[in-house]
């Protein structure tokens, strides 16, 4: 491995023992990664404020009492807790104290407390070619995908090693050869497919399970592939597969062809996705047929554009179920001052900030099936809450929650 | 089969059941910390106990919360014994390393591969990889 002098202070404990253990920690996953040098990161993205059990807090309060302090800008994942609206908490308070332990331990080392799936949303974010830490599958596929920025899968733990040494191990995404696609995905769809939006979250899911860790190119996306379908798309490929990067030929920035996305060489493996690949998808995570329960949006957290779509879905009217809307400090204050967000609590919707509901027990108890515009949700819910899922579009979320009767939009 | 040269990832010796997987899991949403049981359901080894496993598996998938859960798991106790993962994967790493630093609980994690149809007893030793050697390969009594 080859070192450089800050790198070998660091290693020596010259910048203190926080930044030496971090370091130990990032070398012994980087040689497991086979890098052969460390790169300097400009931004990081923590994942490891979600509490999962006693091991999170002890390895932040270890950092801590050793000294820890970031030393590139970094911002917070989501936690167990909505710190805005502590009264939607249905767990155990004994949960919700080390949970809140964990948040204020890595506050107190210098993170933005964003506490947003989402950190593309907010203001300063990175852009072509800066290299980054980011933890989150969601964003770490964003990232790459559509800001062009470049980081690797960075699990819990690892992100904070990368904040609190500026460093990353220099391989894989963070390089040009990890960054070429070598699957190649043709869509073979009707183009009015392209202007619904349930087709991005569904696609993701197909994209995810043909991808696994591999890097695609789907071929046959165009402009109509907006910021917040690509979203969906990422986060949905991310939670079927390993999907760490996408490029979309003519769409995403690394990717103004197929050519440049694969580098000029033959892709190892090319593949075609059509209509009946898309329904058999849908149908998949279309498990639920009861009646309908509650609905919730928002995973990843809303952006201020889904905030205004929603608004105007719901403008005027009311919910006859419980509806949750997931979505961050930041874009939930643009959204009052807008006025959107009072509008949608009009229509009965509850805000969830800081957390998601497929993370925590906010949500009160359900009597039904669960609809969502969310594949990731679609896919994580029914393991971590017991529930029955229906996907669909915001409108027919939104129709639904109004009726009180599941439909889900138009068959493909 | 006795094979060397595994490519070691996180150091140590294991034994256990081969648990193999026949598709990447997520511990985060995947593995139940407090149980050690797989609680994925589209997953193909749903119900199955990670707990005191040779886990081989092809990689990780999903999620960056899974280093944080492995961690969990053997700082309780629910976890695998090590893992035999085709390709590398440092959310595993990390998650074993820190639960070795916290609480001397790692569990080591080599790369390659056991041959189609292993099962039984498995041993990881360093950068060795084998079936528990001789006859009656029974299980260890409990404790």
């Amino acid at each position: 491995m080859l070192l450089s002098d800050s790198d070998q202070a660091m290693i020596n404990g010259e910048a203190g023992e926080a930044a030496r253990i971090a370091m130990e920690l990032l070398l012994a996953t980087a040689e497991a990664d086979g890098a052969n040098e460390l790169i300097g990161i400009s931004g990081a993205h923590i994942d490891g404020c979600l509490y999962h059990g006693k091991a999170g807090v002890d390895f932040a309060r270890s950092l801590l009492d050793a000294g820890a302090r970031v030393v590139v800008p970094t911002t917070l994942n989501v936690s167990s807790l909505d710190l805005l609206h502590p009264e939607l908490y249905r767990g155990d308070p004994d949960v919700a104290a080390a949970a809140r332990q964990l948040m204020d331990g890595y506050v107190a080392m210098g993170c933005v407390p964003s506490w947003t799936c989402a950190p593309y949303q907010l203001p300063g974010r990175p852009g072509l070619g800066d290299q980054i830490a980011w933890g989150e599958s969601n964003a770490i596929v964003f990232a790459n995908s559509v800001l062009g920025a470049r980081t690797g899968r960075y699990g819990d733990f690892l992100d904070i090693c990368c904040a609190l040494t500026g460093r990353a191990p220099a391989v894989g995404l963070h390089t040009d050869e990890g960054r070429r696609a070598t699957l190649r995905i043709d869509l073979d769809l009707p183009d009015t497919l392209l202007d619904d939006d349930l087709v991005y979250p569904v696609l993701g899911h197909v994209v995810g399970e043909l991808a696994g860790t591999g890097v695609p190119v789907i071929v046959g996306l165009d402009e109509r592939a907006t910021e917040d379908r690509l979203k969906a798309l990422g986060a949905a490929a991310a939670s079927s597969g390993a999907v760490a990067m996408f490029h979309a030929a003519g769409v995403t920035p690394e990717a103004p062809t197929v050519d440049t996305a694969t580098g000029g060489r033959e892709p190892d493996t090319r593949v075609s996705v059509g209509r009946e690949e898309l329904m058999a998808a849908r149908a998949a995570l279309n498990q639920g047929s009861g009646p309908l329960g509650a609905v919730s949006v928002g995973t990843p957290h809303f952006s201020e554009s889904e905030m205004e779509t929603l608004a105007r879905l719901a403008s005027g009217r009311s919910t006859t179920v419980p509806f949750y809307v997931n979505t961050s400090r930041d874009v939930l204050e643009a959204a009052q001052q807008k006025g959107t967000a009072a509008i949608i609590e009009r229509f009965g919707a509850v805000f969830v900030t800081d957390t998601c509901t497929y993370i925590t027990p906010v949500m009160e108890e359900v009597a039904g099936v669960v609809m969502t515009n969310s594949g990731k949700w679609a896919f994580y819910a029914p393991g971590n809450l017991g529930v029955e899922v229906a996907l669909a579009g915001l409108k027919a979320c939104v129709d639904s929650a109004v009726s009180g009767v599941i439909t889900v939009g138009e068959e493909w | 089969m006795t094979e060397s040269g595994y490519r070691v990832l996180v150091e140590g010796t294991a034994t256990g059941d081969l648990l193999r997987l026949d598709a990447p899991i997520s511990l985060w949403g995947g593995l139940d910390s407090e149980t050690g049981l797989i609680i994925d359901r589209s997953h193909p080894q749903f119900g199955a106990s990670m707990s005191g496993a040779i886990v081989v598996m092809p990689h990780g998938r999903g999620s960056s919360s899974s280093s944080s859960v492995l961690a969990e798991a053997l700082r309780i106790g629910t976890g695998p014994a090590g893992f035999i993962l085709a390709t590398p994967d440092s959310i595993l790493v990390v998650g074993s390393l820190v639960a070795g630093r916290l609480y001397g609980k790692s569990c080591p994690i080599v790369c390659g591969s056991v041959p189609p149809g292993s099962t039984g007893i498995w041993v990881i030793d360093h950068n060795r990889v084998h079936p528990l050697p001789g006859p009656g390969r029974s299980p260890p009594f409990a404790g």
